[in-house]
């Protein structure tokens, strides 16, 4: 049994492709070239300390939990609605909710530029209902809208999961014992799910907080979202260290989210976080 | 009560797939604009065949998938195996590296590649863009392959050898059909995460080499050629076909087997038709 060799080659193109570049990441971020080679500098992340960019990264924060949270309303319900005994057919059920991640992303998003626009689907249909004119395109509600358009699915499909694994006699033990509706989800049902609910959140804020391209489709202006400004550093101004630094932020901001969500993991085996 | 209920579900789905079918009505839209419908027709359907543009970036897609999923099966598969037999400390370790590119936003993956590759003095384009794809796909194979592993009778391997079997034969006929369905699984999350990227793409390609992704990027703000909308139509309903053929299967071929198929807990992204356990 000493095949643990096997592994090496694996290792090694970790090394290569996943340490090295974090560590070219890390290195760009805080040096800087000067006429006799590289000489370590902070000012990249002294740079971020403006009021513009700090704005940048709190609109990103802000808009990534709004759409959770609104991702979490919608979601839960839904999911709950489908882990319930009175919906038969779940199989197609769960093809449907997974079924839209075939169609090509950008795509889907690019839809709903011709569904928002002012001449669009969605007000041709509100006109046609006598009901006033929707004009969201290029703000920040398309792109909250965006958001949950697309990351809806990872947050139903991990609460789902929970739930529909929750023991049934575990909430008839409840209302036997004289809970109401109300008393029953609040003290059994949801904490549960918290597991599902927890990786749900996950699952979308993650995405959410590092997207460049529901920004740059449906938002407004260049500077939208942090990961604009990381894109914009690479691609056009060419200011590496500048988007090094950014990327370093953008970690350590990723990291400090898992871990606190890790803290509200109660039971590892059953959130499926990762 | 089931009234309302039913009711929030068709909502929630209106909603998911309100942006769909715009597009596969749009794909028989006579005006080019995205704006006005002046009719149906299919004469987008006959361009995108003539589309080089479209032809090259579908090219691309689909050879970066199938390369990039075999290539990191292989690697996964037997990284798995060394993996499995590792001690304690270094196998947590290396699981832990392997996290990295799934924790990671896309968008630090794709630049810190990008960074690599520029100061490797690589020309960004084709390989790169393959390295990158192989790279992000490895640890989905893993995350499919090793629980296989773990849930294996470790005695079958032994007994195999014991029964005169050596132990290349012994891997071939006994260890790999037992991790098979974690194997193709981890293939499938593999090609469909490739399939569908954009941001890692966007950055470690160059000279030319699009994926569909990238050539729907730069569309989008001038307006998407109906032919994309026409081609997605298509792929569509290829994939819709095809896990309606599976499924029928699936259920003819052992009814109880259903669900259990690939659940693949470890890993983060749902993705479709890749049994997860209803």
């Amino acid at each position: 049994m000493k095949r643990h060799w096997l592994a090496w080659p694996y290792i090694i193109w970790m090394i290569i492709f996943i340490v090295v570049p974090m560590i070219l990441v890390v290195f760009y971020s805080v040096t800087e070239q000067t006429g006799e080679g590289y000489q370590l500098t902070f000012r990249h992340f002294h740079r971020f300390v403006d009021p513009i960019y700090i704005n940048v990264l709190i609109r990103s924060v802000v808009l990534a939990l709004v759409s959770t949270i609104i991702c979490l309303l919608l979601g839960y319900p839904m999911a709950a609605i489908l882990a319930g005994r009175e919906f038969s057919r779940k199989k197609i059920m769960y093809m449907l909710i997974v079924l839209p991640m075939w169609m090509n992303f950008l795509l889907r998003t690019y839809a709903w530029m011709t569904l928002l626009e002012r001449n669009g689907v969605v007000n041709t249909i509100l006109s046609f209902l006598n009901l006033p004119s929707l004009d969201i395109l290029y703000t920040n509600k398309a792109v909250v809208l965006g958001m949950v358009y697309n990351f809806l699915p990872f947050m139903i499909l991990p609460i789902y999961s929970v739930l529909s694994k929750i023991d049934q006699s575990v909430i008839e033990a409840a209302q036997d014992l004289g809970g109401n509706g109300i008393v029953v989800f609040r003290r059994v049902i949801f904490p549960l799910s918290l597991p599902g609910v927890v990786s749900g959140i996950t699952m979308v804020f993650m995405p959410a907080v590092t997207t460049f391209v529901i920004s740059r489709l449906l938002g407004g202006g260049q500077f939208t979202l942090i990961g604009n400004l990381i894109e914009q550093q690479f691609l056009s101004s060419g200011d590496w260290g500048f988007g090094s630094a950014l990327s370093v932020i953008m970690m350590i901001l990723i990291l400090l989210s898992m871990g606190v969500m890790s803290r509200y993991e109660q039971d590892k085996g059953g959130g499926a976080l990762w | 009560m089931r009234f309302l209920k039913k009711t929030y579900v068709f909502l929630i789905f209106a909603f998911l797939y309100a942006p769909i079918l715009v597009l596969i009505v749009f794909s028989f839209n006579e005006s080019k604009s995205r704006g006005n419908w002046e009719g149906l027709t299919l004469k987008w359907y006959r361009e995108l065949f003539q589309d080089r543009q479209i032809m090259s970036a579908l090219y691309y897609t689909l050879l970066i998938a199938i390369l990039s999923s075999v290539i990191a099966t292989v690697i996964g598969l037997v990284a798995s195996i060394g993996i499995f037999h590792m001690k304690k400390l270094p196998q947590s370790m290396v699981l832990n590296l392997n996290y990295i590119p799934i924790l990671n936003p896309d968008i630090v993956t794709g630049i810190s590649l990008m960074v690599l590759f520029i100061s490797m003095k690589m020309n960004l384009g084709f390989a790169t863009m393959l390295l990158a794809h192989i790279t992000f796909n490895i640890p989905y194979v893993i995350l499919s392959i090793l629980p296989k592993l773990k849930q294996m009778n470790k005695h079958l391997y032994e007994a195999a050898l014991d029964l005169g079997a050596s132990p290349v034969e012994a891997f071939w006929k006994v260890i790999l059909p037992e991790i098979m369905p974690g194997i193709i699984t981890g293939f499938l999350l593999a090609f469909t995460l490739s399939i569908d990227d954009f941001v890692i793409s966007f950055f470690t390609t160059g000279s030319g080499v699009n994926n569909l992704s990238i050539v729907i990027f730069g569309m989008a703000r001038r307006g998407i050629s109906p032919k994309i909308n026409a081609l997605s139509t298509l792929m569509f309903l290829s994939v819709l076909i095809l896990l309606i053929i599976v499924n029928l299967r699936m259920s003819v071929d052992n009814p109880e087997r259903r669900g259990k198929n690939g659940r693949s807990k470890e890993n983060g992204r749902y993705l479709p038709g890749i049994g997860h356990d209803i």
